[in-house]
């Protein structure tokens, strides 16, 4: 077998990946997450998934990061499982997420450096030019040597794309990339998750329930209810779709005299 | 039930966790900063600590011998006897018992909100193997660091004997006779047998910070009882397997 370092060698950077969901179920315990969830994504495609709160969408996400293994059913990355190894090795599937996870005891350098220095992908100042490349891109060349615990929201997602970008990925997973962002921040993220894919190639699947990104950015879109996939379909097609979930999903309805919160008024003692 | 098999759990995934740590031995030599950091770290940290607490052990031993000794007419055994206790006993348990309690919550501390923030996620999808990036330079830190530490422990509380001897009026034995005396009567078997045990509390405190620390899910307050479980089964396990490593070394 070959090691994690001649596996990533070995591997076609500019081949995007597909990827295949098929019947996919996951229980914890006695609790369904994921009721027979079937999908696949084109190499190259931008494909996103959203969804309220507690649907299921960021389990989905790291089972395709092969954080989890299903309870049925199976996923598939070019035909490989993605809890081994081997398979994270030889597509770089690199996972970006909610809370960037950087590791708070290193610098922004030296996150970003971890990869290729541990898989031994370079000598030092190729691994320098490797991260500060990605750190180009991404506009934060002035945040190299600070640390994670210094750094804003908006920066520290952008750090954890950064990353990201260093292991040269094919697959590439954000989970809610722009929660907890103001609007411009969101608009800068949605940007480079487009033209991250012009540029390397990536297949990229994005979890979020942020409807102006998922419907600006996204080839097509998963809406994901109460654990099931409800539809797929491109943008276009949630903009004109009159179904009730899809339509709840996209423009709640806001009622002021809601009578389900009629009694949190505020009653005399 | 449900306690047995969840200790099962633990205990097995501490075994999987050693076994594939020491597995990547080989890759030593690219974490030897990180090993000298984690020594730095164990060692000059718990170093004060152990100083303060073993000169007073050592000095207490003696004032307690010296009691008991001269209506004997025996003081002149105080240095054997504070000697082999340091040595064999006193020396390898407080060492550990402080290394518990001061650097395996440290490392469940650290581990568990690594888990908790998802860097040990972040981790798995870089395939870099946390018991590599994290686990090995411990065990192997420890492993380095604990007969330095135990050595150090069992001078500075043969000296507070000395200490005693020499200044606390109604025992009256010079320094000089306590030194003579101890190196008659405790041999490099006893210091070595306390340097053995010593190894295997620092290795299994260790091993439990870590696995506790790795196998931590929740939030804050999950992490705050990892550490209290960590600590209190690392000094459960110190103190039954003194009695097994003792009767298997006597």
């Amino acid at each position: 077998m070959a090691s994690n370092r001649e596996n990533i060698l070995q591997r076609d950077n500019h081949r995007p990946v597909a990827v295949e969901v098929t019947g996919l179920g996951k229980c914890y315990g006695s609790q369904e997450v994921l009721t027979d969830v079937s999908f696949r994504v084109e190499p190259g495609e931008i494909f996103v998934i959203m969804g309220p709160s507690g649907s299921g969408k960021t389990v989905l996400l790291r089972h395709l990061a092969g954080l989890e293994s299903p309870t049925t059913g199976q996923i598939t990355i070019n035909g490989c499982d993605p809890t081994l190894a081997e398979t994270r090795d030889r597509f770089a599937l690199a996972l970006v997420f909610q809370s960037g996870a950087l590791l708070n005891s290193l610098s922004v350098y030296d996150n970003l450096a971890l990869y290729p220095h541990e898989h031994r992908l370079g000598s030092k100042p190729e691994i320098r030019d490797r991260v500060m490349r990605a750190l180009r891109i991404l506009s934060i060349e002035h945040a190299a040597h600070k640390m994670p615990s210094e750094l804003s929201g908006g920066m520290r997602k952008r750090v954890a794309i950064a990353r990201a970008l260093v292991m040269e990925p094919q697959l590439l997973l954000y989970d809610e990339p722009t929660s907890e962002l103001d609007p411009t921040m969101a608009a800068t993220i949605a940007e480079i998750i487009g033209s991250l894919r012009e540029e390397y190639a990536v297949t990229s699947v994005v979890v979020s329930h942020d409807r102006d990104l998922s419907l600006t950015i996204a080839d097509r879109v998963a809406l994901m209810h109460e654990g099931r996939l409800h539809t797929v379909a491109p943008p276009a097609d949630y903009r004109a779709s009159t179904d009730p979930v899809v339509a709840d999903f996209l423009n709640p309805k806001i009622d002021l005299k809601n009578p389900r919160f009629k009694n949190l008024e505020a009653k005399p003692s | 039930m449900n306690r047995i098999h969840h200790f099962l759990d633990a205990f097995g995934s501490g075994l999987i966790m050693t076994w594939r740590a020491f597995a990547m031995l080989p890759a030593a030599p690219r974490i030897l900063k990180r090993v000298s950091e984690q020594a730095f770290l164990i060692g000059y940290t718990s170093l004060p600590i152990i100083a303060i607490l073993c000169f007073f052990i050592g000095a207490v031993l003696a004032l307690q011998a010296g009691i008991s000794l001269r209506e004997f007419g025996a003081k002149e055994f105080i240095g054997a006897l504070v000697g082999a206790s340091m040595a064999r006993e006193l020396g390898p348990v407080m060492v550990s018992i402080i290394l518990a309690g001061r650097v395996g919550s440290a490392v469940t501390a650290e581990l568990a909100s690594m888990r908790v923030n998802s860097e040990i996620d972040a981790l798995t999808t870089m395939n870099i193997p946390p018991e590599r990036l994290l686990v090995l330079p411990r065990l192997l830190a420890v492993l380095l660091v604990m007969p330095v530490l135990t050595m150090m422990a069992n001078l500075i509380g043969w000296f507070g004997g000395a200490m005693v001897c020499e200044y606390v009026d109604f025992i009256g034995l010079s320094a000089d006779t306590f030194f003579r005396n101890l190196q008659t009567h405790v041999t490099f078997d006893d210091v070595l047998d306390g340097l053995i045990k010593a190894e295997v509390f620092g290795l299994v405190i260790m091993i439990i910070a870590s696995n506790t620390g790795l196998r931590t899910r929740g939030g804050p307050r999950e992490i705050g009882l990892a550490v209290t479980k960590a600590v209190v089964l690392s000094l459960v396990s110190i103190l039954t397997l003194d009695y097994f490593i003792t009767k298997l070394l006597a």
